[in-house]
């Protein structure tokens, strides 16, 4: 089957001679109704991929594809949400989950049932006249997470939008995102630099390497759902992934802390039990 | 209310232990006042200067806003414009006036020329920069949902950008009524400002310390009524300031 999003050898790097390459040559499929982690270290570009399929950056080399046909700008069948939730301040939380439909030129009477469909999806239909600054940050995520929704996109684009909220806020939004995809069969390509996230979450973790960035692994993740943060299969997953980006994490830090950094011993990879579970 | 009453009654009795004709106490000030309004001469001045005030600063706030945005966002507006306006920003509203009293005659064209040169840039420097200091993470998040272009500006930058230029407004407010002031001073047009130079003139001090109390007292009024209000609800509506 043709895949709903394709990579072709997308190379991205920032300025122009003696340029630091975010992205090198990355060949990526995603099908339709496939929830995809991208996971790696800061610098491994996970933000950049993303933003190439929203269309928001340009590759320097290669092409990105949604439905066989390049990706030119940003479209309706993809929406972003934001590690901050972007809402926009002045406006009431119901007139910011409408925005995108009154940009997509709905009409009224149908943008109000709408909006109505996915603030309860999102249980905030109670605080609809609020404005963002009234609300805590992980309802201000699920409102973001409506203004995403609302326009019956294909796609939705996560970039690490939980990161910024506590653990406890954070598992119950998993739980929702969860709930929501089951319900909704949308493709999702959630980008976390959390392991623990990643194998909570998605059917396949793509890992990520930086300088140049680049994908080191793509897993499978045959977990049953609904999953629990406390899963032992979960904990297992996100321990094996935590040893496959140990090394390109360590990589980072070396580049950036002085010459006397030293790791930790212990979890290096190659060291015994890397491959626990990993195959399943 | 009562650090103002304090202050008043300082000042009489300061006025007492000193030189009446050029220190005249708040008793000879009011009368001086009453005297004014009931002749029509300060009333007429008052309406005089708000009419032209309303008028120089309509256009300003038009302006600078246009160009501020200009600036902000247009690349070879910014390269050509922006050294000038920073530039004209060191020449006082005022040092306008034989430049504009030359070009357009003794007439309202002059005066209007002083006050919107007093106000334009400052609207214009506050525009620019409240436009260029949006979150970056809106205008991404704006153009995911399908804004663009026209729909981007009108409903996205402007109202993000809103408290900053309420605040340049404001700025631009009281320096349109400075420049005015400055501008009636200098030349005979009616007005506040000329009243005050009339009060000189007849070394009627009371009336010269009577015009000053209504400038304040109209500064203060409008400023706080029409600008702090709007300001406020602005920044409280924004979340900018916790209500």
């Amino acid at each position: 089957m043709e895949p709903l999003i394709a990579l072709r050898g997308v190379t991205k790097s920032w300025g122009g001679a003696g340029s630091r390459l975010a992205l090198s040559r990355v060949d990526l499929d995603i099908a339709e109704g496939e929830f995809v982690c991208l996971c790696g270290p800061s610098g491994c570009g996970k933000t950049t991929l993303l933003n190439l399929i929203a269309g928001l950056e340009r590759p320097t080399r290669g092409e990105v594809t949604v439905r066989g046909a390049p990706v030119r700008g940003p479209g309706p069948e993809r929406t972003v949400m934001f590690q901050e939730s972007a809402l926009f301040p002045w406006l009431s939380v119901q007139r910011n989950v409408e925005f995108p439909l009154e940009m997509a030129g709905v009409p009224r009477a149908e943008r109000a049932a709408r909006v109505e469909r996915y603030l309860k999806m999102v249980h905030l239909w109670r605080t609809r006249d609020s404005h963002p600054h009234e609300l805590s940050g992980g309802m201000k995520q699920r409102a973001a997470m409506a203004r995403a929704l609302v326009g019956e996109p294909s796609i939705l684009l996560m970039d690490e939008p939980f990161a910024a909220l506590d653990a406890q806020t954070r598992d119950v939004l998993h739980g929702e995102l969860e709930r929501i995809w089951l319900e909704t069969r949308k493709t999702v390509v959630f980008v976390t630099h959390n392991v623990r996230e990643a194998a909570r979450l998605g059917d396949r973790v793509v890992m990520m390497g930086t300088r140049p960035g680049r994908i080191t692994r793509d897993l499978a993740v045959k977990l049953a759902r609904p999953r629990e943060a406390n899963d032992q299969d979960v904990t297992t997953l996100a321990g094996v992934i935590e040893r496959e980006l140990k090394i390109e994490i360590e990589k980072v830090i070396r580049e950036e802390l002085d010459d006397a950094w030293t790791p930790a011993g212990g979890g290096l990879p190659g060291a015994a039990g890397r491959d626990l579970g990993g195959g399943i | 209310m009562g650090f103002l009453a304090l202050l008043v009654a300082i000042w009489a009795v300061a006025s007492r232990s000193g030189d009446r004709f050029l220190f005249p106490g708040p008793d000879d000030v009011a009368l001086a006042l009453r005297d004014s309004v009931r002749s029509g001469l300060l009333p007429r001045a008052v309406l005089k200067s708000l009419a032209r005030l309303a008028v120089g600063y309509s256009v300003s706030l038009v302006a600078g806003v246009g160009l501020g945005v200009a600036l902000a966002r247009v690349r070879w507006v910014k390269d050509t414009l922006g050294a000038v306006v920073l530039g004209l920003q060191a020449i006082p509203s005022v040092c306008w006036l034989p430049l504009a009293l030359l070009w357009f005659g003794l007439g309202e064209m002059a005066i209007q020329v002083v006050v919107v040169l007093g106000s334009l840039l400052s609207i214009t420097l506050a525009t620019e920069s409240a436009v260029n200091t949006i979150p970056p993470l809106l205008v991404r998040a704006a153009r995911t949902m399908g804004a663009t272009g026209g729909r981007l500006w009108l409903r996205v930058i402007l109202p993000a950008a809103l408290p900053g230029i309420v605040s340049g407004a404001r700025l631009g407010w009281t320096f349109a009524w400075r420049s005015l002031l400055a501008g009636e001073l200098l030349f005979i047009s009616g007005g506040l400002g000329q009243v005050l130079e009339l009060g000189r003139e007849l070394h009627d001090m009371a009336l010269v310390l009577g015009v000053m109390v209504v400038i304040v007292a109209l500064g203060l009024a409008s400023d706080h009524l029409l600008f702090g209000q709007l300001e406020a609800r602005v920044r409280r509506a924004w979340g900018l300031d916790r209500a």
